[in-house]
C-alpha cells in the first residue's frame, strides 16, 4: 500500500477525472445503515451565476439522479468489523443507486466516522519569494509545517490550511496575490487508523469501484448541517451516528476541530434490547416508535406491548410503558452527551465567540433530545438537518442524512487540502534528478 | 414445475434430509452475488447496454436472413415476389400510357417518327426511357428539335420542330433537300416534285448554302432563267442559266459580282447573247466566252472587215 498521502494525492486526480465524466458517487458507510447518491455533474458552463456564484451558491452544478440506502452490515463504531458483509452491503446500496439513476457509476467518495480521528494544529511559514503570494510560496510554507507525531499506524485524513497570516496581519482567506515578506499558515490536521482507511480502500476496491475521495463524517456532516454563519461565527456540529457520534467545530468557514465518541444510537438499542429482553429489532422499533428522553405524567399510562416470538405466552405478551422505556434510554443519551461534553471542553469550545451547537445524525432525532443537550452541552442548541440539493429524494432529506448530503457538497467543492498545492520545485527537481540518475544506473 | 417436483419426490435423494429452510420471519439477504452485480454493472455501461439492446436482435434477424436467402429457391422467391409487387405497381391505370400525341410535324415525318419511336401502345410510362426516345426523334434529319412528355391522362406528347428545306441539293445519290442550316431533311426523287425550291450542286454546297441563298435573291431579276448553282472547288460558285450560260462568281463578295452581270444584262442584254460563258472572277476584268458558232461568225466579220476594230489588246511586255 502507498502512503496515504499518495493516496489522497491520486484520489484527488481520479475526482478530477470523475467530475469530468459527470458521474460520481458518494457513500456514506455508516454503523446503522449505508446511504449511496449518485451524483451527475452538469459542467461548469451550467453553473448558473455569471460571476461564479449562483443562486444557491454554486450547488446548482449537480443533481442527485440516484438514491439508495440500506441496512448497513459488517459494520462497528464507523469501522469495517467484517469484509465481507461490508462488501456486500456496499455492493447492495451501489446496485440500488445504479439501478434508480439507470448509469453506471465507477468513482466513489466516501466518509466514515470511526478510525479514531484526532486533531492537530500545525503552523509554518516560509519567506515569500518574489512580491507577490505565488502558488509555490504556499507549497513551501506548508512544506514548512512541522508534522506532529500523529503516532503509530495512523495516517494523515485532512489537512487543511484554516487560517494564513501574511508579516502581521492574520485572518487572510486566500493569500494568493497578496503583497507581504512572511507568510504563516496555520493547519488542521486530522489523523486516523491507517488500518481502518486501508480496509474500507480494499473494501471498495473488491466492489470494482475507484475511490475518488475520503472524508471524515464529521466533517461533511458539518458542511452540510451548519449554516453559513454558524460557520463563520463558531459552532459545533455534533453527528449522532448508529455507532458513533462525530463532533466538528467550525470558525471562519473552517473545521478547527474533529473528533468523535466512540457511543451512539446502537448502544441505546442495545440497552433496550437488554433491559426489556427483547432482540435487536424489535428494540430499534420501540426506540423509533416510542424513545423519547424526557417522561411526563401522560407517558406512564402509554403502555406499549412488546410482542415477541419465543413461544413463552407470558414473555411474549408483556406490556411497558413508555415512562420505563424512556427511563432505559436516558441514562444512555446523557452518557454520549456527557462524552461529548468532555471532549468540547478538552478542545476548549468555551473559548468560541459563539457556541452554537447543532445537534443532527439518525440520533437527534430522538424527541427532547434538544432540551437534554441544551442542560448538559449549553445553552445555543438546534437541531439540524442537512442543506437541501438539487434532486435529492425526500426520503433522504432527514436528519440521518446530513452525512451524505455534506459529502455531496464536498465533492462539488473540495476544501483545499495539503496535498492540493505542488511540491516546490527545489526539491522535487532533484528528486527527479536522483530519480533519472538512479534509472540511468540501473540501465547502463 | 408440479410433475417435476412430483417426480422429483419418487427419487431416494429426495428422502435424504434436506438442510433447514430459513426460518420466514428472517429477510433475505439483499446483497447481489459478485457476479450479478458485475452484470448489471456491465449492462449499464453504455456500449454493452447498446450491444444487448439493439446489436444483438439486429444481428439475430439478420443471422436469420442470411440463413433463409442461402438457398437459391428462396432468393428466386424474393425476386419473384419483388417484380410481381414492382408489375402491379407500373401496371396500374394511373402509369399507362395510351396514346401518342405527335405535333409540329407533317404527315411525312409523322409516319417516319412513328416508324421510329415503335412504341407497343399501351406501355406503362415507368418502361417509357424518354430520354432514349427523345435522341431517337431528334436523330431524324428532319426534326430540328423535339421535346417529349408523358401528360396526365395517358398520352405521350411528343412535339417536334421540323426543318424547312430551303433548298433542293443534287448530289451523287439523288436529290435532296436541305435547311438553312445545311442539314439534310429529306430526299426526293425528281425536281419538279420541289420546284419551288432553288437548286444547288457540287461538293461543299451545302457548307456554303448562306451564300447560295443570298445569291438566289440577288439573282431574283433573271429568276426565271436561273437553273442552279454549282459549288466550284469548295470554294466558288458557278451560276447556271438555261442554254448552259455558265456565270463564274468569285470566291469573295459573289453577290455585287453577280448584280454587276445584271446591270449588264439589263443595259446590253449580255445574257440574251450567245455567249457561253461569263467570268466574274477577277472584278476589274470580266471576260466573256462567246459559244463556237458566235466565236466563228465574230473571227469571220473581222476577217472579212480588217477595220473592224475590236477592243484593242494592250500589251504592256
Amino acid at each position: 500500500m502507498r502512503p496515504l498521502y499518495q493516496t489522497q494525492r491520486a484520489m484527488r486526480a481520479i475526482r478530477r477525472a470523475a467530475l469530468q465524466r459527470g458521474v460520481i458517487a458518494i457513500l456514506d458507510l455508516g454503523t446503522s445503515k449505508i446511504a449511496c447518491l449518485v451524483l451527475r455533474f452538469d459542467g461548469p458552463e451550467r453553473a448558473g451565476g455569471a460571476d461564479g456564484v449562483g443562486p444557491m451558491a454554486g450547488q446548482t452544478q449537480f443533481k442527485v439522479i440516484g438514491h439508495a440506502v440500506t441496512r448497513s452490515r459488517g459494520i462497528r463504531f464507523g469501522e469495517v468489523d467484517s469484509m465481507g458483509e461490508t462488501e456486500r452491503a456496499i455492493r447492495t446500496a451501489v446496485q440500488q443507486a445504479q439501478k434508480d439513476a439507470q448509469v453506471r457509476v465507477d468513482h466513489v467518495i466516501v466518509c466514515l466516522s470511526g478510525a479514531r480521528p484526532e486533531s492537530f494544529a500545525l503552523s509554518g511559514e516560509a519567506e515569500v519569494e518574489g512580491s507577490a503570494v505565488t502558488g509555490w510560496d504556499i507549497g513551501r510554507v506548508l512544506g514548512s509545517c512541522d508534522v506532529p507525531d500523529v503516532g503509530l499506524g495512523r495516517e494523515v485524513l485532512h489537512a487543511q490550511p484554516v487560517n494564513w497570516a501574511l508579516d502581521h496581519r492574520t485572518g487572510i482567506t486566500d493569500p494568493q496575490g497578496q503583497v507581504g515578506r512572511q507568510l504563516t499558515a496555520d493547519l488542521h490536521l486530522l489523523a486516523v487508523d491507517a488500518a481502518a482507511i486501508e480496509t474500507l480502500l480494499l473494501c471498495l476496491k473488491r466492489c470494482d469501484l475507484e475511490c475518488a475521495g475520503l472524508a471524515s463524517s464529521a466533517y461533511v456532516s458539518g458542511i452540510a448541517s451548519l449554516v453559513e454563519d454558524e460557520q463563520e461565527l463558531g459552532a459545533v456540529c455534533i453527528d449522532m451516528g448508529g455507532g458513533s457520534t462525530g463532533l466538528s467545530i467550525f470558525i471562519r468557514k473552517h473545521m478547527i476541530f474533529a473528533d468523535s465518541v466512540r457511543l451512539g444510537g446502537e448502544h441505546v438499542t442495545g440497552d433496550i434490547s437488554m433491559g426489556l429482553q427483547v432482540p435487536m429489532a424489535q428494540a430499534e422499533r420501540m426506540k423509533t416508535l416510542y424513545g423519547g428522553v424526557v417522561a411526563t405524567g401522560v407517558d406512564d399510562r402509554e403502555l406499549i406491548p412488546i410482542g415477541g416470538d419465543t413461544g413463552d405466552w407470558e414473555h411474549d405478551r408483556r406490556v411497558v410503558s413508555r415512562t420505563e422505556l424512556i427511563g432505559i434510554m436516558r441514562p444512555r443519551v446523557e452518557e454520549i452527551l456527557e462524552e461529548v461534553r468532555a471532549r468540547l471542553d478538552w478542545a476548549g469550545f468555551d473559548q468560541l465567540p459563539s457556541r452554537s451547537i447543532v445537534l443532527t445524525g439518525g440520533g437527534s432525532l430522538i424527541p427532547g433530545l434538544d432540551g437534554l443537550a441544551a442542560r448538559i452541552l449549553g445553552q445555543k442548541v438546534r437541531l439540524g438537518r442537512p442543506l437541501r440539493v438539487q434532486g435529492l429524494p425526500q426520503a433522504a432529506t432527514g436528519a440521518a442524512f446530513s452525512a451524505a448530503v455534506g459529502l455531496t457538497l464536498f465533492a462539488a467543492h473540495p476544501q483545499d487540502e495539503w496535498w492540493d498545492f505542488e511540491i516546490p520545485p527545489d526539491r522535487q527537481s532533484a528528486r527527479s534528478f536522483r530519480r533519472a540518475v538512479k534509472w540511468f544506473k540501473d540501465n547502463w | 414445475m408440479r410433475t417435476l417436483k412430483l417426480l422429483w419426490q419418487l427419487t431416494i435423494p429426495s428422502l435424504v434430509r434436506q438442510p433447514a429452510q430459513p426460518s420466514l420471519g428472517l429477510r433475505r439477504d439483499p446483497a447481489p452475488s459478485v457476479w450479478s452485480y458485475r452484470y448489471q454493472r456491465l449492462m449499464l455501461t453504455p456500449f454493452y447496454r447498446r450491444l444487448v439492446k439493439v446489436g444483438l436482435p439486429v444481428g439475430a434477424v439478420l443471422a436469420v436472413a442470411a440463413l433463409w436467402l442461402a438457398s437459391d429457391d428462396h432468393r428466386a422467391l424474393v425476386a419473384a415476389k419483388y417484380d410481381a409487387m414492382m408489375d402491379a405497381v407500373r401496371e396500374r391505370p394511373e402509369f399507362m400510357v395510351t396514346a401518342v400525341e405527335i405535333a409540329g410535324a407533317d404527315r411525312a415525318l409523322t409516319a417516319a417518327i412513328n416508324e421510329v419511336a415503335r412504341i407497343d401502345l399501351p406501355v406503362s410510362s415507368f418502361d417509357l426511357d424518354l430520354d432514349a426516345l427523345r435522341r431517337k426523334v431528334t436523330d431524324l434529319t428532319a426534326v430540328r428539335s423535339a421535346q417529349v412528355k408523358v401528360n396526365p391522362g395517358g398520352t405521350l406528347e411528343i412535339a417536334v420542330v421540323q426543318r424547312v428545306p430551303v433548298a433542293v441539293w443534287r448530289y451523287a445519290d439523288g436529290l435532296r433537300l436541305i435547311d438553312g442550316e445545311g442539314v439534310m431533311t429529306g430526299m426526293i426523287a425528281e425536281r419538279a416534285d420541289r420546284s419551288d425550291l432553288p437548286l444547288i450542286a457540287g461538293d461543299g454546297a451545302k457548307d456554303a448554302i448562306d451564300e447560295s441563298l443570298r445569291l438566289f435573291s440577288a439573282a431574283a431579276p433573271i429568276a426565271p432563267r436561273v437553273r442552279g448553282l454549282v459549288r466550284m472547288g469548295e470554294r466558288r460558285w458557278d451560276m447556271i442559266l438555261d442554254n448552259d450560260l455558265r456565270i463564274l462568281l468569285p470566291t469573295h463578295d459573289p453577290v455585287p459580282a453577280l448584280e454587276r452581270v445584271i446591270a449588264l444584262d439589263q443595259a446590253q442584254q449580255i445574257l440574251d447573247r450567245d455567249v457561253g460563258v461569263v467570268d466574274m472572277r477577277l472584278g476589274d476584268r470580266p471576260t466573256l466566252r462567246l459559244n463556237p458558232v458566235a466565236a466563228a461568225s465574230l473571227r469571220e466579220a473581222i476577217a472579212a472587215n480588217e477595220t473592224v476594230s475590236v477592243a484593242p489588246i494592250q500589251e504592256d511586255h
